[in-house]
């Protein structure tokens, strides 16, 4: 079965998601992360869904998940690169993603979570 | 008017599927881009449902026109379970289980027309439109 790849940068893990997903697909990413997270030990997650040309209501649930297991296994998730047609889309459905954290592009999703985890590895250190 | 041949939703291959064909057709009528992805999130709304919930089905798309202007109108039909309770299903917030509660009524703000009909133990059929 197809996989969507998850790249390790530093503490962090990184995913592009660039192609049109299928339901089982997107299950599957949010297995893998949360699988990916835990065997690295990584404090942030940036998931990049500039690639995608829409998200509906179970995308939104499984991004929404990926938060939530990620913030339970102590790692912050960023959202980048939501194109302002699916913004725009995604409100008007309804679903607002509560609680997920968004910065427009990958650089200032990075410099998001790399402040927050360094902050995090301050504290305590 | 143009037709294209009802495509099968058996499974969440033919959901990519119907999302593609919905983008290739409201993209040949250049419908704004904005207009495109609520159009192509509302087909994929109904097509999850229809393979989730129906039990699998098709969908029909038509080309139109709707007062001089162009107008996509999509039909999805399961002989599924059928909705028992309609007023339940089209409120803001409900849930089956599968989603964020946002299905239905929130598939109906992404598009100007919004039919629903469905028989318990018969089926559901939904059609909804969007013109440019």
């Amino acid at each position: 079965m197809d996989r969507i790849p998850i790249l390790r940068m530093g503490d962090c893990l990184l995913v592009t998601i660039q192609v049109d997903m299928h339901d089982r697909l997107a299950l599957a990413l949010q297995d893998d992360l949360t699988h990916k997270i835990h065997a690295s030990g990584a404090k942030g997650v940036l998931i990049d869904i500039s690639g995608l040309e829409i998200v509906d209501s179970f995308m939104g649930r499984m991004i929404a998940n990926i938060s939530a297991m990620a913030s339970v296994l102590d790692a912050r998730t960023i959202l980048v690169g939501m194109r302002p047609a699916v913004a725009i889309t995604l409100v008007e459905l309804g679903l607002e993603l509560p609680g997920i954290q968004t910065a427009l592009d990958i650089e200032r999703g990075m410099a998001l979570l790399r402040a927050r985890v360094g902050k995090v590895a301050r504290a305590d250190g | 008017m143009a037709r294209f041949d009802p495509i099968p939703l058996r499974n969440e291959h033919d959901v990519v599927a119907a999302r593609k064909l919905v983008r290739d057709v409201s993209s040949g009528l250049r419908f704004s881009l904005v207009d495109q992805t609520k159009l192509v999130t509302a087909t994929s709304e109904l097509a999850r449902n229809t393979v989730v919930h129906g039990g699998g089905g098709s969908m029909l798309c038509e080309v139109d026109k709707r007062d001089g202007r162009d107008c996509v109108r999509l039909t999805f039909e399961d002989s599924g379970p059928g909705i028992a309770d309609m007023q339940l299903a089209m409120k803001d917030g409900w849930t089956s289980g599968s989603g964020l509660g946002m299905g239905l009524p929130g598939t109906k703000r992404l598009v100007n027309e919004f039919h629903i009909e469905s028989t318990p133990g018969k089926g559901t059929r939904v059609v909804i439109a969007r013109w440019k």
